[in-house]
């Protein structure tokens, strides 16, 4: 797969690694050259990230061999991995909440004046010169923990992009960032790989992909699949490789007539920034939330389901008013809400997959108190056969599952209580393809079952394509209404960002 | 933290763009000086009931008579702020209390005999620290194990009964004066200096802050996380030690059952200071601010007379409310997130 003449930086050759029963790794291959972005694709659960960790000294393979410059190295820990001029940016956050943004930028590398004590002055000089190389407009002083959680991933991007490493992982770095912060990220990308490093770039956006890749390897199931040349291939190509299938109706859209009202917001707000807003949602419809990050979206939802106290306004559910009453009243009133982050608002990461799914209706399950786990387990296996969970997962712990795989167990909690109305606040964020296309099936089939969803989503072709109505936020109320047959990703944009008023031969009548 | 540097560095260091720090308001003082609040209302409080509490003589008593679980409470912040626990520290006093004692009897100069106390209680952190981070046990468990070996180990080298030993050559650290100031008073002050300046000036400071914030992240940073870990229970160790020592000083003797209970005041003194149990949070002079306050709150009680049951009480209920104001003074700003 070496193109002749062009030296690998880097070759990893048959790596295999197991946890427990499961493969994670089986013999893969994956090459990379200096001066080249080269994309690692596949769906939740490939072994991406677990190929990226063996290579950053984090876990150790079981077998295969890695080769640096055409020589076999060991890494056996972070620190060897970093002398070898390895830097990774994980997945998750790595970083230390309660520390300011300095002195996580100089964790383990903290500079020391000459009588061997902590420089704070340099220390906070360097997170200066480091933050201001990524264009992060961000107070070193600040504890990372109060930062938004886009603004701690560009505080981790920092770190590893100061490291000026020769080889530079960066898995799935933009899940948490904003438009602009993650066009910065594409700039520094493009101007490591003039200067010569190797960049491994993980993602599930097609488009970013293909806007910084120059080849692109498949994995599936922790098997190699390819290596492709960008100019070789195209998308759909790229997803099939993932798949193993063609995917051609990815949102299972089928004729739909919604019923009546079932979801009542009228006049919700929560006394400041977001509201007030008014909507309704049918049995047997989807209606999507849109807007830009911040827009009040989330805002909503959370006021909706009780999670956050609204100020003003009601919420009813076929006609019985749920308003303001907390998360219990709103479950039994028939309303589920998936979080916008799973890991912190959803699951327990150290239990079983059973328990997180049975959680939600723990009462169904009780005889006089006492709980009968047969009946549970038997429950939460049928539904994690209907969101096509492997069954060999019910005893896994939660922080184990893909991503894919958790949001599935997140979903298959709900679909266990069976409510009527069903918020999901960006239901696909960090979810491969495959698992996706899932997701969007078993939204279709509780639409035709007449349940009423509102979804919140910043994918703009994910909220055209599942959606029946698009409702597009900005500053903290609804601006328009689409109807989603009609309505391109354009028009979203316009509304959500306001710059339809100012667009020469844009319609005049927007009112607001 | 770190952020008592802030305010310094804040006119300092040059103005940029972005997202600014905080501007230090109520919040920001009552977050640091709280406790120090309490501590002044409380000593207010007693110089108005208490006969004879504001006098020089006694205030340094006081001072005296806290030294030995404010040296404590030092050693145990450390392990706090890594998210572990010591429950070990009240038997190491005895341990190492008995160890100085049977040098002097045998004629061991003074600094050694004060040595070996304190080397004593070093090893026995090392146990602690390396069950806890290479083995991966629990500390709470670790701990609570060594504990009672420790306790048995105390009684076994006495047989059960006191050492007294009227000529002991090192009783000046826990009875004599330098410069009219209580020895025990000046070790603990340079104990807490030392403290002080290994958390917030050096590397290894952060270290420990890392490790107890997210031993991961430290982890995958390049510190060596089970070295941090284990080192921390050694200075608990050693504090614990040097604290035995002093304790034998005071009574003159090796007393097998010295240090009963001290683990649970050292913690109560670190929490107190505003130390979260849950690690990488906390400051080392709000743990000094803490034992202060149970020292103050113990002699003021026995000064008013009140009865022993009763000053337990008081006690529990003063611990509850000053951890109380302390999570008061953080929702606010947990809300404002
Ligand atoms: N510590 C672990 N213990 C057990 N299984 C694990 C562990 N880490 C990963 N796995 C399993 O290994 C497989 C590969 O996981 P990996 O995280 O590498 O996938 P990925 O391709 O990065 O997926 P995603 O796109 O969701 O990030 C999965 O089946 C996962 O459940
Ligand atoms: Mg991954």
């Amino acid at each position: 797969m070496s193109a002749p003449g062009v030296r690998p930086l880097l070759r990893l050759e048959g790596v295999t690694k197991r946890f427990g029963s499961t493969v994670a790794l089986d013999g893969v291959d994956f090459e990379l050259r200096a001066g080249e972005v080269h994309a690692l694709m596949g769906e939740n659960g490939a072994g991406k990230s677990t190929l990226m960790k063996i290579l950053a000294g984090n876990i150790q393979r079981d077998s295969g061999r890695i080769l640096l410059d055409g020589a076999e190295v060991e890494i056996r820990s972070p620190a060897e991995a970093k002398a070898h001029g390895i830097a990774i940016i994980h997945q998750e956050l790595n970083t230390v909440p309660a520390m300011t943004v300095a002195e996580n930028l100089a964790l383990g590398r903290e500079p020391r004046n000459r009588y061997g004590a902590l420089d704070r002055r340099a220390m906070l000089e360097s997170a200066h010169e480091k933050l201001a190389r990524i264009g992060a407009r961000i107070d070193p002083r600040r504890e990372l923990g109060e930062l938004s959680v886009g603004m701690q991933q560009m505080v981790e991007i920092a770190r590893a992009v100061s490291e000026d490493a020769r080889i530079l992982v960066l898995d799935e770095p933009t899940a948490a960032l904003s438009q602009g912060e993650a066009l910065h990220l594409y700039d520094i990308i493009d101007e490591m790989r003039a200067a010569g490093a190797g960049l491994v770039y993980i993602s599930h956006r097609m488009e970013e992909v293909w806007r910084l890749a120059d080849r692109v390897t498949v994995f599936r199931d922790g098997r190699y699949v390819a290596t492709r040349d960008k100019g070789e291939i195209s998308p759909p190509d790229v997803v099939s490789m993932m798949v193993g299938r063609d995917l051609d109706d990815l949102y299972h859209r089928g004729p739909r007539t919604p019923g009546e009202v079932v979801l009542d917001v009228r006049d919700l707000t929560d006394g400041g920034r977001v509201g007030p807003v008014s909507f309704q949602v049918r049995a047997g419809e989807v209606v999507c939330l849109a807007g830009l990050v911040g827009a009040g979206r989330t805002e909503v939802a959370r006021m909706i389901f009780g999670a956050d106290r609204a100020a003003g306004g009601t919420v009813t559910v076929k006609g019985a008013s749920v308003t303001a009453s907390g998360p219990r009243r709103a479950i039994a009133a028939g309303i589920a809400m998936v979080p916008e982050s799973r890991k912190e608002q959803a699951l327990f990461l150290d239990h079983s997959v059973e328990d997180n799914i049975a959680l939600g209706s723990l009462e169904r399950f009780g005889g006089g108190g006492v709980l009968r786990r047969g009946h549970i387990r038997g429950a939460v296996k049928d539904q994690m056969r209907r969101l096509r969970l492997r069954l060999s997962a019910l005893d896994l712990a939660a922080k184990d599952l893909s991503g894919g795989n958790q949001q599935k167990a997140v979903l298959a909690r709900w679909l266990l209580r069976d409510a009527d109305v069903l918020i999901l606040d960006e239901p696909t964020r960090g979810v491969d393809i495959g698992a996706k296309s899932e997701i969007y099936e078993i939204v279709a089939e509780l639409v035709a079952a007449g349940k009423a969803v509102l979804v919140v989503s910043s994918d703009l072709p994910e909220a055209i394509g599942i959606s029946d109505r698009i409702l597009v936020m900005r500053e903290g109320r609804i601006v328009h209404e689409l109807d989603s047959r009609t309505a391109t990703e354009e028009d979203v944009m316009l509304h959500a960002t306001g710059t339809l008023a100012r667009t020469a031969g844009g319609p005049s009548w927007r009112t607001e | 933290m770190t952020d008592h540097t802030i305010a310094g560095e804040r006119d300092g260091a040059a103005r940029r763009d972005g997202v600014p720090a905080p501007t230090p308001g109520f919040a920001y003082w009552w977050d640091r000086l709280g406790i120090v609040a309490v501590l002044i209302v409380l000593v207010a409080l007693m110089a108005a009931i208490a006969p004879n509490f504001a006098t020089v003589d006694n205030l340094l008593n006081i001072a005296r008579s806290i030294s030995i679980n404010a040296i404590l409470a030092a050693g145990m912040t450390f392990v706090i702020l890594t998210a572990g626990i010591d429950l070990s520290v009240g038997s190491i006093v005895a341990v190492s209390g008995v160890v100085a004692v049977l040098c002097a009897v045998a004629d061991v100069p003074a600094p050694l005999a004060i040595l070996a106390g304190v080397l004593a209680g070093a090893v026995a952190g090392l146990l602690n620290g390396l069950l806890t981070s290479y083995l991966a046990l629990a500390a709470f468990i670790v701990t609570l194990g060594t504990m009672t070996c420790l306790r048995g180990l105390a009684y076994t080298m006495t047989d059960g009964q006191p050492i007294v030993s009227n000529t002991l050559n090192f009783r000046d650290i826990g009875n004599g004066y330098m410069l009219g100031v209580p020895v025990p008073v000046v070790v603990m002050a340079v104990v807490y200096l030392v403290a002080w300046f290994l958390l917030e000036r050096t590397r290894y400071g952060r270290h420990v802050y890392a490790v107890g914030g997210n031993a991961e992240a430290a982890r995958l940073a390049g510190v060596n996380v089970r070295l941090v870990t284990t080192s921390v229970y050694v200075l608990a160790g050693a504090c614990a030690g040097l604290a035995g020592v002093i304790f034998a000083a005071r009574v003159v003797s090796a007393q097998p059952t010295a240090g009963t209970g001290y683990e649970l005041d050292a913690i109560a003194a670190v929490v107190l200071g505003g130390t979260s149990l849950m690690g990488g949070r906390g400051r080392i002079l709000g743990t000094l601010v803490g034992s202060i306050i149970l020292g103050v709150l113990s002699t003021g009680l026995i000064l008013m007379n009140v009865p022993f049951f009763t000053q337990l009480l008081i006690k529990g209920v003063v611990i509850i409310l000053a951890i109380g104001i302390d999570s008061l003074k953080r929702r606010p700003l947990r809300l404002s997130r």
